[in-house]
C-alpha cells in the first residue's frame, strides 16, 4: 500500500516535470494554426517541419548559436585551467599560504561588490562589448575550485607526494606527471558544470555587449521568446510572411533547437554530474 | 631570523604561489576591485571623478533610498518571494526524495531522476519562454484547460501582479527540486541498515520509519543547506524576476535587485551609479547579516552549521 502510493506520487512528480517539456517539443513539429488554436497537448497536430525549415533560416539564431558554441568550448578551457591552477595549491596541506588564499576567496562567496561595481571594473578595462566581458567576469567559481581542491586532497595520497619529492621531482612536474592524470574524472566533472553554464549564460552577455554580432543564443532568446521580436530585418520576405501568424509555433522550435543539446547529452553524463555534486558537498 | 624563516618556505613554496598567480589576479579584479568600488555608495558619482575622485557625500544615498517611495516596495517585495521561495523550494526536494528512497525498483528509479534533473539545464531564459507558452490564455495549456472547465479563456496572467510570485517560486521549483534532492538522496542511502531492522521489529510503520529514522538521518544536510541557501535569500535572482517582468506587474515584481539595475543601467530612471551601489550595499549587507544569523542558530539548535 505504502508502496504503491510512493510510486504513484513519484510518478506525478516526474510527470509534472516532463508535460510542460513534452507540450514544447509537440508543439514544435504541429501546424502553427493548430499551436494559435490551443489544440496540441503533448502529441503534434497536424505534424509538420515547416517550422524548422522556417528557423533554418533565421540568421540571429544561428549566429547565437556559434557566438554560444564558442564561448563555451573557450569559457570552460579557460575556466578549467584557471580552477585547477587555483585548486591545486590549495589542496597542498605544507602550502603556506592556503589558510589566508583559501579565506580570501572563501569571502568573495559571501560578499561581493555587485553588478554596478562588476560592471564599472569591465568597463574600465576596457571590456565592454568583446567576447572578454562574457568570458572574464564569472571565470572563476570557487565554488567548482572547492570541489576539485577537495577530490584531489582526499584521492591523491599525501605520500606520494613526499615520495615523489625524494626523487628529484619538482612541484611542476608533480603537478603534470601525477596530479592532472589522477585528477581527470574530476576534471572532466568541472568542465561539464561550466560548460551548462556557460551555455545558458545570459547576464554577463547582457549586460557588457552591444554589438549583435556577438550575442550568444541566451540573449537572441531573450529577443525572440520574451519581447515577441523576431526582428524582420533579417528575415528575407519570404519568411515574414510565414512568421505572421506561426509565431507560437517558432517560438517552440527555437525552444528546442536550443536546448536540446543538453538535453540529449545529459542522461548520458548524468552519472557524473551526481559525483560532482557529492563531492561538493563534503564540508570545505 | 623572521626574514630566514620566510626564505626558506618561498624557497619551499614558491612554485605554488606561482600557480596561484594567475586565480589571485582574477579574483584581485573581478572580485576585489568591485569591493573597492563599493565606495561609490558614499560618493557622489560622476564620470569625471570614477570612483576614486568623486566627491564623499556620506551616507545621502542610502537615506535617499530609504526615504523614497520605492524602498518599502522593493525591500518587502524581495524579502517575501525570498521567503516564499525558500520555503518552498527547500521542502519540495527533501520530500521528493523520502518518497523515492522508499521505493525499491532501481530501473524506475533511474527513469524518475533523470527526468526530474532534466530541467536543471534549462536556461533561465527558456524557462520563462517556456511559462509563457504554457500560460498563456490562448494558446497554451492553462488558457485551454481553463477554457474546457469555465467555457471562457481566462485573463492574461503576467498581467496580473499577485501572480508574479506564484508564477515565480513555482517555476523555480520545477526547475530545481530533481536537482537539489541529488544529495538528500544520496544521503539517505547511508542510512544504517539495522537501524530500519530494528523499527521494524518493534512494529514500525514504514511512514513511521521514514519519519523517525530518515528524516533525523537527513538533519545535518538540510542544516547546512538551509543555512547557504539562507545567505541567498535576499538576493532572488536578478534575471528571473527582470525576465518575468513587465509594466503590468512591476508593483509586486520590482526587487531590489532589478530597482538596482533600473536605477544603474536600465535606463528607465535617470542613471545613478552612486544610488544603485547604495541599494546593492544595503542589500549585500542585509544578507550578510541574514548568512551569520542562520549560521548561529543552526549552530545552537543542531550542532550543525556551515563554519
Amino acid at each position: 500500500m505504502f508502496n504503491a502510493v510512493a510510486i504513484i506520487v513519484i510518478l506525478l512528480m516526474a510527470l509534472i516535470v516532463l508535460i510542460p517539456l513534452l507540450n514544447v517539443v509537440a508543439a514544435s513539429f504541429s501546424a502553427g494554426s493548430a499551436v494559435n488554436a490551443g489544440k496540441v497537448l503533448l502529441w503534434p497536430v497536424d505534424p509538420t517541419l515547416e517550422n524548422y525549415r522556417i528557423i533554418l533560416k533565421f540568421k540571429k539564431i544561428w549566429i547565437g548559436y556559434r557566438n554560444t558554441i564558442f564561448y563555451t568550448v573557450t569559457g570552460t578551457i579557460l575556466s578549467v585551467t584557471l580552477s585547477l591552477l587555483c585548486a591545486f595549491p590549495l589542496s597542498q596541506k605544507q602550502f603556506s599560504g592556503r589558510k589566508f588564499f583559501n579565506k580570501m576567496f572563501l569571502i568573495t562567496m559571501i560578499f561581493s561588490g555587485g553588478m554596478i561595481p562588476t560592471y564599472m571594473v569591465v568597463r574600465d578595462l576596457k571590456l565592454l562589448n568583446s567576447v572578454w566581458a562574457v568570458l572574464l567576469p564569472t571565470a572563476i567559481s570557487f565554488y567548482n575550485v572547492v570541489i576539485m581542491r577537495n577530490y584531489i586532497e582526499n584521492t591523491i595520497p599525501k605520500e606520494l607526494e613526499e615520495a615523489t619529492r625524494v626523487d628529484g621531482c619538482n612541484t611542476f612536474k608533480y603537478f603534470t606527471s601525477f596530479v592532472l592524470p589522477l585528477s581527470k574524472p574530476i576534471i572532466a566533472v568541472i568542465a561539464m558544470f561550466y560548460a551548462v553554464e556557460q551555455w545558458n549564460n545570459f547576464f554577463n552577455a547582457f549586460l557588457y555587449l552591444s554589438d549583435g554580432d556577438l550575442y550568444p543564443l541566451q540573449v537572441c532568446l531573450r529577443e525572440v521568446l520574451i519581447i515577441g521580436s523576431f526582428g524582420s530585418g533579417d528575415l528575407d520576405p519570404e519568411v515574414v510572411a510565414a512568421v505572421q501568424g506561426l509565431s507560437a509555433s517558432l517560438k517552440n522550435v527555437v525552444i528546442v533547437v536550443s536546448t536540446l543539446p543538453l538535453m540529449c547529452i545529459y542522461p548520458f553524463v548524468q552519472k557524473y554530474f551526481v559525483k560532482g555534486v557529492m563531492i561538493g558537498s563534503v564540508k570545505g | 631570523m623572521r626574514f630566514r624563516k620566510f626564505r626558506t618556505i618561498m624557497k619551499r613554496d614558491w612554485q605554488l604561489y606561482l600557480f596561484m598567480l594567475l586565480p589571485v589576479t582574477y579574483f584581485v579584479i573581478f572580485k576585489y576591485l568591485p569591493i573597492a568600488g563599493l565606495q561609490i555608495a558614499f560618493r557622489k558619482y560622476t564620470a569625471r571623478g570614477g570612483i576614486w575622485n568623486s566627491a564623499w557625500v556620506g551616507l545621502d544615498n542610502i537615506k535617499k533610498f530609504i526615504e523614497s517611495y520605492q524602498f518599502g516596495r522593493v525591500v518587502s517585495n524581495t524579502f517575501l518571494l525570498s521567503i516564499y521561495s525558500f520555503a518552498v523550494c527547500m521542502i519540495v526536494p527533501i520530500v521528493f526524495a523520502l518518497i523515492y528512497n522508499t521505493i525499491e525498483k532501481p530501473r524506475f528509479k533511474k527513469a524518475t531522476q533523470t527526468i526530474v534533473t532534466l530541467p536543471y539545464f534549462v536556461s533561465i531564459v527558456v524557462l520563462v519562454g517556456i511559462m509563457m507558452q504554457l500560460f498563456n490564455n490562448r494558446t497554451g495549456i492553462y488558457g485551454n484547460i481553463y477554457e474546457l472547465i469555465f467555457g471562457r479563456y481566462p485573463e492574461d496572467i503576467f498581467a496580473n501582479p499577485r501572480a508574479f510570485r506564484h508564477l515565480y517560486v513555482l517555476s523555480s521549483v520545477w526547475q530545481t527540486f530533481g536537482w537539489n534532492s541529488i544529495i538528500y538522496i544520496a544521503t539517505l542511502s547511508g542510512v544504517d541498515a539495522n537501524l530500519h531492522e530494528a523499527a521494524q521489529l518493534d512494529g514500525a510503520s514504514r511512514m513511521k520509519r521514514v519519519w523517525h529514522v530518515d528524516l533525523p538521518h537527513l538533519v545535518p544536510t538540510i542544516v547546512i543547506i538551509g543555512v547557504m541557501n539562507m545567505g541567498r535569500i535576499m538576493s532572488v535572482g536578478f534575471e528571473k524576476a527582470f525576465l518575468m517582468q513587465n509594466s503590468l506587474n512591476i508593483k509586486y515584481s520590482e526587487l531590489i535587485s532589478t530597482y538596482v539595475y533600473n536605477v544603474g543601467l536600465g535606463g528607465v530612471y535617470q542613471s545613478d551609479f552612486s544610488l544603485a551601489t547604495a541599494v546593492d550595499l544595503f542589500n549585500a549587507v542585509l544578507n550578510l547579516i541574514l548568512i551569520f544569523v542562520a549560521n548561529k542558530i543552526a549552530r545552537r539548535m543542531t550542532d550543525t552549521s556551515l563554519w
